[in-house]
């Protein structure tokens, strides 16, 4: 059987790597795939993930759902909820290619869903709230499914295994998308599973976390609290629902959501180093989302429609490595695998700790994205 | 001898070096390879690309010229030798270092020197020319590191500099001192004398980048020592 996550302890580092064309031109998965290849050695095998934004143009109204089951027992429940919920437009396995060093695959299902009107109206939510408690009921509630993607014109693609070998498996070369961002995993204190690779995702909002946070139960905590369930006992998957809860629900901007949970030091608010007023706000996001701090090393990148925010923890105890040439912004944790991707970069720099950097698309070429 | 190390593995690209009789090395298209030249004695290592982390690890006595960026971790607890970088480095750079010298022309990352220690005639030196990140000389207990600061607006260090140091030296090229240091950690002008003390690095790093020594230590510099008012020394037994 296998173990699940919080049932042993495996000590152990990981990459992250990631890029926006913010020009909207879509690149193939096979460069992303590259550049965490060439990082190898931080990873043990044991969970690789990628997220890919615009990599469903035909279908980019539509919810895109990816769910692993562990049954067909699972499989029939679900469709039952889904068919309750949604009109599915579309339904199939997910394509794969039988990759030597991937095995024990769960089965792999994908959905493109609209809501149903009926059901929408009738819970009171807006459109986004709705599909991401659905998403939340299905993965609480029905035991061998779990929906690990579930954004509009994006995906979530994650196995155990070496990053290099996933993206093999799941033929992500077959795939264009204007934002990319990978994880190769070295899980620090849990097995492995295909659940528990990263990213990990809620509607757009895609998290690739290198570290390993501290503030874990104070965070799931607080955020369990406003209806998120934090069932995979990772601290990744509580990052991406601080984001969700923050940007989305509460409207926060990025950059703000970065000040919350990668807040400055009460020393530095003291310096002086901050005008009056950032002082005083900074002071507020302590005081009212102190349970949301992060503490402990990390280096994330979160990937959303429009765009991608890399942040370092305050103290950068990850390395992180940022580029640009022309319209393309580059993250990752070492400047080698930057060097895969665009060997000749404009400019390449290492963000500070706790300093976000957010790259969006152009105005011209951005996505809607409902309420 | 040359190698091409493009699609070459951290372990085979090592081997080739270690069991070739070969003195000088020119590795050209390196990229990402970690460990190169770790543990090596007596060798000149010349490296274009982007060297993979803890370049130059335990280095014992060889010579690593890089030309490019060099990424975190070079010379971690390196015990002799010299790391030159025709470019930036990431950070922990020169991390436990025991000795010999690392010169970068650009900039560091953070935590540079970090629990750098020194003993008798085994004195590590670091010099970096442009900025380095937060929690400069992180721990230091020997050695000394020199932030040069060349184009860089302001003080070249970031914050938390010197947190923990308790030995060793920092000397700082720049108009204003590093804000919110430490209470252990005194911070003065250096003086004409004390800043003759690091001529011969700072002339070294010169001559492997260019500019002028005498331009540089006519600028003002801060000399950063442990405070020894406020000793740790006593903090865990009586000796």
């Amino acid at each position: 059987m296998l173990q699940r996550e919080g049932e042993t302890r495996i000590p152990a580092g990981c990459a992250i790597s990631g890029f926006i064309n913010r020009d909207g031109k879509r690149t193939d998965g096979s460069v992303i795939v590259n550049s965490i290849a060439c990082m190898h050695e931080r990873s043990n095998g044991l969970g690789g993930g990628f997220a890919g934004y615009g990599i469903y143009p035909e279908y980019r109204d539509q919810y895109a759902f990816h769910v692993f089951y562990d049954s067909s027992e699972a499989r029939v429940r679900t469709e039952a909820f889904l068919d309750r919920h949604f009109d599915v437009v579309n339904l199939s396995r997910i394509p794969i290619r039988k990759n030597p060093r991937i095995t024990d695959e769960p089965l792999i299902w994908r959905y493109f869903v609209n809501p149903l009107p009926t059901k929408l109206q009738d819970s009171q939510l807006d459109e986004r709230t709705f599909v991401a408690r659905c998403v939340i009921n299905i993965n609480d509630k029905i035991d061998g499914a779990y929906v690990f993607s579930s954004g509009k014109n994006m995906g979530v693609f994650k196995a155990v295994g070496y990053p290099e070998d996933v993206g093999d498996f799941y033929r992500l070369e077959e795939y264009s998308g204007w934002a990319w961002t990978v994880h190769g995993r070295y899980p620090t204190n849990t097995p492995g599973w295909w659940g528990g690779a990263h990213p990990f995702s809620l509607l757009d909002y895609t998290i690739v976390h290198n570290g390993e946070i501290s503030s874990y139960d104070a965070n799931r905590r607080f955020i369990e609290m406003f209806g998120y369930k934090c069932n995979l006992l990772t601290d990744t998957e509580v990052i991406t629902y601080i984001v969700d809860y923050l940007h989305r629900r509460l409207e926060m901007p990025l950059e703000d959501v970065a000040k919350v949970i990668a807040s400055p030091f009460w020393s530095e608010l003291e310096s002086g180093k901050f005008s009056p007023e950032e002082t005083e706000k900074i002071k507020h996001f302590r005081n009212v989302y102190s349970s949301l701090l992060i503490t402990g090393p990390f280096s994330i990148i979160l990937g959303y429609t429009n765009g991608i925010m890399a942040l370092n923890d305050r103290l950068k105890l990850r390395s992180m490595v940022a580029a640009e040439k022309g319209s393309t912004i580059y993250i990752s944790s070492e400047e080698c695998s930057i060097r895969t991707m665009c060997p000749d970069v404009d400019r390449i720099w290492s963000p500070r700790g706790g300093e976000p950097i957010i790259a969006e698309l152009y105005e011209n070429c951005a996505e809607r994205v409902g309420k | 001898m040359t190698i091409d190390a493009k699609n070459l593995g951290y372990d085979e690209l090592n081997k080739m070096i270690k069991d070739s009789a070969d003195e000088k090395f020119e590795l050209s298209n390196v990229l990402g390879q970690r460990y190169i030249a770790a543990g090596l004695s007596g060798k000149e290592i010349k490296i274009t690309g982007t060297p993979g982390n803890a370049l130059g690890a335990y280095l014992n006595g060889a010579k690593i010229i890089v030309h490019g960026n060099a990424q975190d971790a070079i010379g971690d607890t390196m015990n002799d030798g010299a790391i030159i970088v025709h470019g930036n480095c990431g950070d922990t750079t020169g991390y436990a270092m025991r000795s010999g010298e690392i010169y970068v022309q650009g900039n560091a990352g953070y935590r540079v020197g970090i629990h750098m220690k020194s003993y008798k005639e085994l004195y590590p030196i670091i010099v970096i020319g442009g900025k380095v990140g937060d929690f400069l000389g992180e721990y230091q207990a020997g050695g000394i590191i020199v932030v040069l600061g060349i184009g860089v607006e302001g003080c070249p260090v970031g914050s938390f500099c010197g947190t923990g140091m308790h030995g060793g030296e920092m000397f700082i090229r720049s108009e204003e001192a590093p804000a919110g240091l430490p209470a252990q950690v005194c911070c003065s002008e250096a003086t004409a004398e004390e800043k003759e003390q690091i001529r011969r690095y700072v002339d070294r790093f010169v001559k492997h980048f260019g500019n002028n020594t005498d331009e540089l230590l006519q600028s003002k510099f801060w000399k950063l020592v442990p405070n020894s008012a406020n000793p740790y020394k006593q903090l865990y037994v009586s000796n």
